[in-house]
């Protein structure tokens, strides 16, 4: 396998051998690694001496289901920290075909505002990936929508394509890296922390890939992998969250809207209160009966890279049967409808629409608004002037830019108090007043606030991996740290996070996973070696974050938080700054 | 007694009329659990995986209460 270094300084690129020290990484492993290595904890995320690093998990590429994942890492110019943010898409798995572990771009070209694409292949005669840079100035300053099929048409239908949007050229806070969807959209993001806005400072606009003639994913063990792959598929054929036609392949992930709702853990209005009373009009159920109603049949949902068989991708269509948008996730329906108080599937599917255009973050973008909100720009619930903002951000008009920014940015500049970021990076859609554990995760994650870090609404909301009481600070820390090592682990993989719901449930699955990664790799890792693993690629993240002046003191929820009861269970975030200092102090 | 019930996802399926995460009435016997509730509903018991009295996670060995909100949800997941 490869490392491939791209660097922009004057565009040229070098293979090596991959050192032994990282034969046995993948994804997340892969980047934080690298990151931790090789970027200086103190440069300017956007300077010369920042890296974005891309990897495959362990078994992307492989016939392993659910596995197309791509990790993007660098230290990011969101929160300061370091940063891991995965995506589905063939774009992961043709780089893992070509056998590029580590695909690292350095650098920075002198000119500023000059773009390049670097188009990836196989050089079939001298057996390994080689690079070509082309100009991307027809691309710049343009909607991804408008500018995807014309990178089709250039390279080809086969191609797969990662880049960013304006949000990244213009150097928003707020900006993610687009992949394809498997329906060629600009659809699939390592969306937070700011990547796109790394990227774009390269002077990179598009990484194009295409595999013809790779080898693919070399297996030491094909006994070993094959028997793990077909206890991972089965959990996943068998449990009612993940099985065609189960919860996830029918309402999407927002099928949450609701149950979080019941558990007034929905937080509405920019985290004022955990109830929305519109919550059924924007839930996954509503999303599934819409679609219905818009097309005269029941439509399930789709995958968004090749193998999966979750398949929770689903597709808004407008009243005339035509495509809105793909895909209305539950943080994005949440951050962008019931968190600015807005309860049209049609508005919210629209600003959907919008920040993959633009290269934005949704979770980012409709917390941002909820702030802007809050601060009086325009009033909640108003779903055309909130549109209207989103393409302020597209524009770059001034106030646009300070949307751009973020929430964190976006509160300074309103000098709004309610502002729900930890290390500058916005919460997602569990409010942590009513379900203790995910606050726990949101504080102490490496990441900045990410439900996706240690997900506890699993045995916290929805019973899946166990049962506990949400609003119960009791043994979070220790289940919250739990959740964490393992997602490190699992982000390392290649598999989509959504596996979990299936594996925590269903031993086998979990030890097919295992034994997919010691098939690919020779290794001999047991269930119980997850855990250690993603350990340990926490404490390079965390080692990462302290020598950037990331320490404990902002291991905290926002104030707000201790001291404003959240209706309806009128709870503040009561878990002890000792605690939360466990997680870390005790992995 | 006299109760709002909602059911959710393709638990909707099973009792005519009621729409998923509609609230409707329903009359259940005095000292009622949870899980009467369930059966009185012909709920079949493995798709019912959380349930909720006013707004708190409760089993189903939970007694209901007189105009008490209950929510039941089948196996779902998301993120
Ligand atoms: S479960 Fe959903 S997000 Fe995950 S790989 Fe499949 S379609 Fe993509």
């Amino acid at each position: 396998m490869w490392i491939l270094r791209v660097n922009m300084n004057d565009r040229i690129y070098r293979l090596s051998e991959v050192p032994e020290a990282y034969k046995n990484l993948g994804g997340r492993g892969t980047t934080s690694t690298i990151v931790y290595d090789e970027v200086p904890p103190l440069c300017h995320p956007l300077g010369p001496n920042n890296k974005l690093v891309f990897a495959p998990g362990i078994v992307t590429g492989t016939a392993a289901s659910t596995s197309a994942r791509v990790s993007a890492g660098a230290k990011s110019w969101l929160t300061g920290g370091i940063k891991e943010s995965n995506a589905g898409s063939s774009w992961a798995s043709y780089l893992a075909n070509m056998r590029i572990k580590a695909l690292i771009v350095e650098g920075q070209p002198k000119e500023k505002g000059k773009y390049w694409m670097a188009h990836i292949t196989w050089d079939d005669g001298a057996g390994k990936p080689k690079v070509s840079f082309l100009p991307a100035d027809p691309y710049t300053g343009k909607d991804l929508y408008e500018v995807f099929p014309k990178v089709y048409e250039q390279f080809g239908a086969r191609a797969a394509i990662a880049g960013c949007g304006v949000a990244g050229e213009y150097g928003y806070g707020n900006s993610g890296i687009a992949y394809n969807d498997l329906g060629k959209r600009p659809s699939r993001y390592s969306g937070r922390g700011g990547l796109g806005t790394v990227m774009a400072s390269k002077g990179l606009k598009f990484i194009v890939l295409e595999s013809k003639g790779a080898p693919g994913v070399a297996i030491a063990n094909k006994e070993v992998f094959d028997r793990g792959a077909k206890k991972l598929t089965e959990a996943l054929r068998e449990h009612a969250i993940t099985k065609p036609k189960g919860g996830l392949n029918t309402y999407g992930t927002a099928v949450l809207i609701n149950i979080m709702n019941e558990a007034g853990g929905l937080p509405t209005r920019n985290f004022s209160s955990g109830r929305f009373e519109g919550a059924a009009k924007i839930a996954g159920e509503a999303i599934f009966e819409g679609v219905k109603n818009r097309l005269g049949k029941e439509v399930y949902n789709h995958a968004c890279s090749p193998g999966c068989i979750i398949q929770c991708s689903n597709t808004w269509y407008k009243p005339d049967g035509t495509e809105h948008t793909s895909c209305v996730e539950y943080e994005s329906d949440w951050a962008l409808g019931a968190n600015c108080g807005i309860d049209s599937l049609d508005d919210v599917a629209e600003m959907v629409r919008l920040c993959n255009a633009y290269g934005l973050d949704t979770i980012e973008a409709g917390t941002t608004l909820a702030v802007a909100m809050e601060a009086g720009v325009i009033p909640f619930g108003d779903g055309k002037k909130a549109i209207g903002l989103v393409q302020e951000m597209g524009k770059g008009t001034p106030l646009g830019r300070i949307l751009g920014g973020g929430t964190e940015f976006t509160g300074r500049a309103f000098g709004v108090t309610r502002v729900p970021t930890v290390k500058r990076q916005s919460m997602p859609a569990y409010e942590p007043r009513a379900v203790k554990g995910i606050g726990i995760t949101y504080a102490t994650s490496t990441m900045g606030a990410d439900h996706t870090a240690g997900y506890t609404i699993g045995p916290e909301i929805l019973g899946v991996g166990g049962k506990v009481d949400p609003l119960s600070p009791e043994g979070k820390a220790a289940l919250s740290r739990g959740f964490q090592a393992t997602t490190a682990f699992i982000d390392s993989t290649g598999h989509c996070l959504f596996i979990a719901f299936a594996i925590l449930d269903i031993p086998s699955g979990f030890e097919g996973m295992m034994e997919e990664c010691n098939g690919v790799l020779g290794t001999n890792w047991a269930s119980e070696d997850a855990a250690k693993i993603g350990g340990e690629i926490l404490r390079k993240e965390r080692a990462f974050n302290e020598a950037a002046g990331i320490g404990k003191a902002e291991d905290r929820v926002p104030e707000f938080m201790k001291f404003e009861p959240l209706p309806p269970h009128n709870q503040v975030y009561d878990v002890p700054d000792k605690v939360l200092d466990s997680v870390y102090g005790e992995l | 007694m006299r109760i709002s019930v909602k059911l959710f996802a393709t638990l909707g399926r099973h009792v005519p009329g009621a729409g998923s995460g509609t609230p409707f009435e329903t009359e259940v016997p005095d000292g009622a659990t949870v899980a009467d509730l369930v059966n009185q509903l012909k709920l079949p018991r493995e798709e019912v995986k959380v349930t909720f009295v006013n707004g708190r996670t409760r089993p189903l060995d939970w007694l209901l209460h007189p105009e008490d909100e209950v929510g039941i949800f089948p196996p779902i997941g998301g993120g």
